[in-house]
């Protein structure tokens, strides 16, 4: 049985007893728990215990009386939404966006920083528009209904962030002042409210549009949302097939063409504006009050409109569908130069008016009223209620706290909520195989406790191929993560060790410079050559080059394979000073002494005398030194093949000895 | 874990754009699922992928352009394994593949090198053990004989004609045994090599002689993942590495007379002599001559953020794919 999970996912093991054993657990009828008190199935792994009871997948189901069934697990996951596969398109270009943001320049100061962070807001919500687009195109092409039917969620909960989203950009990125407020609300209406837009099509496409049933639902949309252009259009088009209100048309077109809008330029100031707008407002007000549009009601309401008379406008609640643009509407045609100090009573009575007592609010209601009343964190604590992700309120928060508009707050486990959302969000991110890489990148830019999360969360990852694990090792030596690099290097060296692979288990050693660690590949490497005779891998012993001076044991394999070389290619003399350096400079295992001194014997019994007097008193030396140690030694079974190699040695050493001393003593050309 | 291999049209020549150069992105035409990460993949032919996967399976995809679909045409489950007692999975990575159809050849973390044909059920010839570390990339010197590189800083030759399980030379880099992640050969001039290491350093090798690197050149700041010598004009090499930069570097002679081909961002230009080890001869990657040996040198992205895994180029196009899960296409590289 193979279990594939993640770190930051907890698994609850759920045991049923029958009820004719006794006492039945209780957390079943229960689940998913809606109350966060502990349940009784153990749980563990990390998170938050109140992300996990939110987070509990699977119900249980009841089942029948008196048996015993059988113990269920689930995979209880943090946070399911980095699963979905159109999401993550969102993740990825958003954390390119915040990337950007972070390394941006910092002294750009006023107008053009503003621009800056404007541009970073309108990036973040063309990505959301495109994955919008994405998950829009993937409802329609499923099959599947509950996918279908998924995925239409989705698209939703995207259109309603980026509502929220333009919105705090309007009123708290770009920070628009009064004049140019209204000229941007107006675009977030036009641009979020969509549902009238296939009328829209269908009476404009249509052969004679004054003629269709619609036709004064649609110009009334376009004087709802400010689109004078448009609707002045249309009513040529009907002052066109109807001649007799030809003077009407005239009046009411000219009131619309002449009809004073806040400028983006500097073109006018506030007070001119509101001078222009006034004798535009008297003027309308006495063509209604002569009674020039009595004879067509919907030019009468019309110009109602254009008065901001609230009943006229609400009559027309259908067309408008929601509350915001109700409050917008009525602001164009009453307030057209509200400040944004103001807007929070004017929103205020416009949910009221809209609601009517007959619904009420809903949560995006509350997160758009919270935002006109400029409660950023009122905002920001509702959206992190009601979103089931933290990708929204993270980067909102860190866009926000760029605008050095959320200096004061402090939480009071220490960090701020910026940095506090920053790494719920990075943590979830870390529960998904591919995805952590983003994660790591949040967690540097989190001051406080970036660097703590990470050097948790990172040593988790689960490493499946050695590429993942030279990643995530890469990501710990750039931040200069010590232990984490140390031990993921010997966890992948001890798996290339436990599969055979001698010289991955080296390479990743050498990577920690994990002197232990070579020690024991040296130890196995012997082992193995003990016990077959010959070495294994000679293309790494062979080649170890520098890295052999990481350990000692290390070192003494290198050399003895050099010795075996030497041998094999028949430079005895340089043979036999290896294999004495070998034992003399305590390069070798004690261990491994026995083993050495019986490869001298070859050398030893050579014709040639191979050893100098020197040399064959050290290795006497040391035979004394390895046979005086453990005198137990002798006592083992079998000692008999012990004392017989000791003997021999003995004999051939001072065989040696004795032609070397003659050789030596040989005065030379006698 | 949802892994998929999938083909992407990447703008047609039929369509031409506002004004010939709005291409458009690319759009998926069809794709299909894979078991495990995709460690590497090729070309078989006009319609035939291989792909190695990180649990040891080597597959080939067939494409069927008129209805735009993939199928598995063949599988070899286990071409790389760990003989384990622990682990029930046992499956070892496979980290490279290599095509000269109809012959494949691969090499995995267990260090056993495959050879497969196209037609045949079982491998053709398997050298167990080849590597006693993991072997990172294989290609094709010439048509019996392979090059490859492991995680101990080895380049060996391999004669397949041979039977016996020994590589028929070796090179090593002169200092410490940096793990060589890739590697690729001239197209023209069989005896230059390039590889990239651990340490984000290009060797350039001179396989006739010598066992060390003809030139040693400092590139990228962590591992360099692919190396590629454009295949028609072999001036020019590209190398991508984990750092988030896409190098391209271009030997061309005549570097003042050349345009520039600077569309994209950050020009960082840096004029190298190499440090070189051998004498030699013809080619610009061997020339040692510092007067007349200037290498421009280009990073291709403006904004590297997260590793850029892998790179191909081929005529005017260069395609790379990031960690940021984003593919990007190059279709002037020259211009």
């Amino acid at each position: 049985l193979c279990f594939a999970w993640g770190p930051a996912e907890v698994l609850v093991c759920e045991t049923l007893f029958g009820r004719a054993g006794g006492s039945r657990c209780p957390c079943p009828s229960r689940c998913p728990c809606p109350s966060r008190s502990p349940c009784p199935s153990r749980f563990w792994g990390e998170g938050r215990a109140g992300a996990a009871a939110r987070a509990l997948t699977g119900s249980v189901a009841g089942t029948g009386d008196g048996a015993p069934s059988s113990s269920r697990v689930f995979v209880v996951r943090r946070d399911q939404d980095i699963y979905i596969q159109t999401l993550r398109k969102l993740f990825n270009e958003s954390h390119g966006i915040f990337m950007g943001l972070q390394r941006s320049e910092e002294e750009l100061a006023g107008k053009s920083r503003k621009a800056q962070l404007v541009q970073v807001s309108k990036n973040y919500r063309s990505v959301i528009r495109a994955c919008m687009e994405d998950m829009h195109q993937a409802a329609v092409s499923t099959r599947d209904p509950a996918l279908q039917g998924q995925y239409s969620t989705q698209v939703s909960i995207l259109s309603a962030m980026e509502l929220i989203w333009n919105l705090c950009e309007i009123l708290f990125v770009e920070a628009a002042t009064a004049g140019p407020l209204l000229l941007r609300l107006l675009d977030w209406v036009r641009l979020h409210v969509c549902d009238v837009d296939s009328m829209v099509r269908e009476v404009l496409s249509s052969e004679s549009p004054s003629k269709h049933k619609l036709f004064w639902n649609v110009v009334d949309v376009f004087v709802l949302q400010g689109r004078m252009d448009e609707a002045r259009h249309l009513l040529s088009k009907e002052a066109n097939a109807n001649p007799t209100s030809m003077n009407m048309y005239k009046i009411l077109d000219d009131l619309m063409k002449k009809m004073p809008v806040p400028s983006l330029g500097n073109t006018q100031t506030l007070t001119e504006l509101e001078l222009k707008w006034q004798h535009w407002h008297e003027e309308c007000q006495r063509y209604l009050q002569d009674g020039t549009f009595a004879s067509n009601p919907h030019m009468e309401s019309i110009c109602k409109i254009l008065l901001g008379d609230e009943d006229a406008i609400l009559e027309k609640k259908e067309l408008m569908t929601t509350w915001y643009h109700f409050l917008v509407t009525r602001l164009l045609y009453s307030h057209p130069t509200v400040k944004p100090m103001e807007l929070r009573f004017y929103a205020q009575s416009s949910m009221d008016l809209f609601l009517g007592g007959e619904s009420s609010p809903e949560p995006l209601d509350m997160i758009l009223m919270a935002a006109f009343e400029f409660e950023m964190h009122q905002v920001i604590k509702e959206c992190s209620i009601v979103l089931s992700n933290w990708w929204f309120v993270a980067h909102l928060t860190d866009l926000l706290d760029h605008c050095k508009l959320l200096q004061s707050h402090n939480l009071y486990f220490g960090s701020n909520m910026r940095e506090f959302l920053l790494l719920e969000y990075a943590s979830g991110l870390f529960s998904h195989h591919s995805l952590w890489q983003l994660g790591v990148d949040y967690f540097d830019h989190c001051p406080e406790y970036g660097r703590v999360y990470l050097e948790l969360h990172i040593e988790r990852i689960p490493l499946s191929t050695e590429q993942k694990a030279l990643k995530v090792l890469r990501i710990c030596e750039q931040r200069q993560m010590h232990e984490q690099v140390r031990s993921i290097c010997k966890i992948m060296a001890m798996k290339a060790l436990r599969n055979n692979r001698l010289g991955s288990a080296l390479s990743w050693s050498i990577r920690a410079k994990d002197a232990a660690f070579a020690t024991l590949i040296s130890d196995r490497f012997l082992k193995d050559y003990c016990e077959k005779g010959c070495f294994s891998d000679l293309d790494l012993i062979d080649n170890l080059g520098p890295s052999m001076l990481l350990s000692d044991r290390l070192t003494f394999l290198g050399k003895y394979r050099e010795f075996h070389r030497l041998y094999g290619e028949k430079r005895f003399p340089e043979a036999a000073r290896l294999l004495l350096t070998l034992m003399t400079a305590h390069i070798a295992p004690c261990s491994f002494w026995m083993t050495l001194l019986t490869d001298a014997l070859p050398l030893l019994e050579q014709k040639e005398v191979i050893f100098s007097a020197e040399q064959t008193y050290e290795l006497m030396r040391c035979l004394e030194d390895l046979t005086a140690g453990n005198p137990d030694k002798q006592k083992f079974q079998d000692d008999d093949v012990e004392t017989t190699k000791v003997e021999m040695l003995r004999l051939a050493l001072a065989r040696n000895l004795a032609r070397v001393i003659v050789k030596e003593g040989t005065v030379e050309g006698s | 874990q949802d892994n998929r291999i999938s083909v992407w049209s990447a703008g047609d020549l039929g369509n031409a754009g506002l004004n010939g150069e709005y291409h458009g992105e690319p759009h998926l035409l069809c794709d299909i699922q894979h078991n495990g990460d995709v460690m590497d993949m090729q070309f078989l032919d006009q319609e035939r992928i291989v792909a190695a996967s990180s649990t040891g399976t080597v597959t080939i995809f067939r494409h069927h352009p008129n209805n735009q679909t993939l199928s598995a045409d063949h599988r070899w489950e286990k071409a790389h394994y760990h003989v384990d007692q622990d682990t029930s999975c046992g499956g070892a990575a496979c980290t490279g593949v290599v095509c000269n159809n109809p012959e494949i050849v691969t090499v995995g973390e267990d260090g056993r090198i495959n050879l497969f044909r196209v037609d045949q059920k079982d491998a053709v010839r398997t050298i167990d053990n080849a590597d006693s570390s993991t072997l990172h990339a294989v290609t094709f010197l010439r048509t019996t004989e392979i090059l490859t590189v492991n995680s101990i800083g080895q380049l060996k030759i391999w004669d397949l004609r041979q039977q016996r399980n020994e590589p028929s030379q070796i090179f090593s880099l002169a200092g410490d045994r940096v793990p060589l992640h890739c590697v690729d050969r001239h197209p023209n001039q069989q005896h230059i090599v390039a590889t990239g290491g651990q340490d984000g350093m290009l060797s350039i090798w001179d396989i006739r002689q010598g066992t060390m690197p003809v030139s040693l050149l400092n590139a990228h700041e962590a591992e360099m993942w692919e190396v590629h010598f454009h295949p028609s004009d072999p001036d020019h090499l590209f190398t991508c590495s984990e750092d988030g930069s896409l190098w391209h570097w271009d030997t061309s002679t005549n570097v003042s007379e050349k345009p520039s081909f600077l569309h994209q961002g950050g020009r960082s230009t840096a004029y190298l002599s190499h440090s070189t080890m051998n004498q030699s001869v013809v080619s610009a990657w061997l020339s040692n001559d510092p007067t007349k040996d200037r290498m421009e040198i280009t990073n291709l992205i403006p904004n590297q953020t997260l590793s850029v895994n892998s790179l191909d180029v081929l005529g005017p196009c260069l395609v790379y794919g990031t960690d940021a899960e984003a593919i990007y296409v190059n279709r002037q590289l020259f211009a």
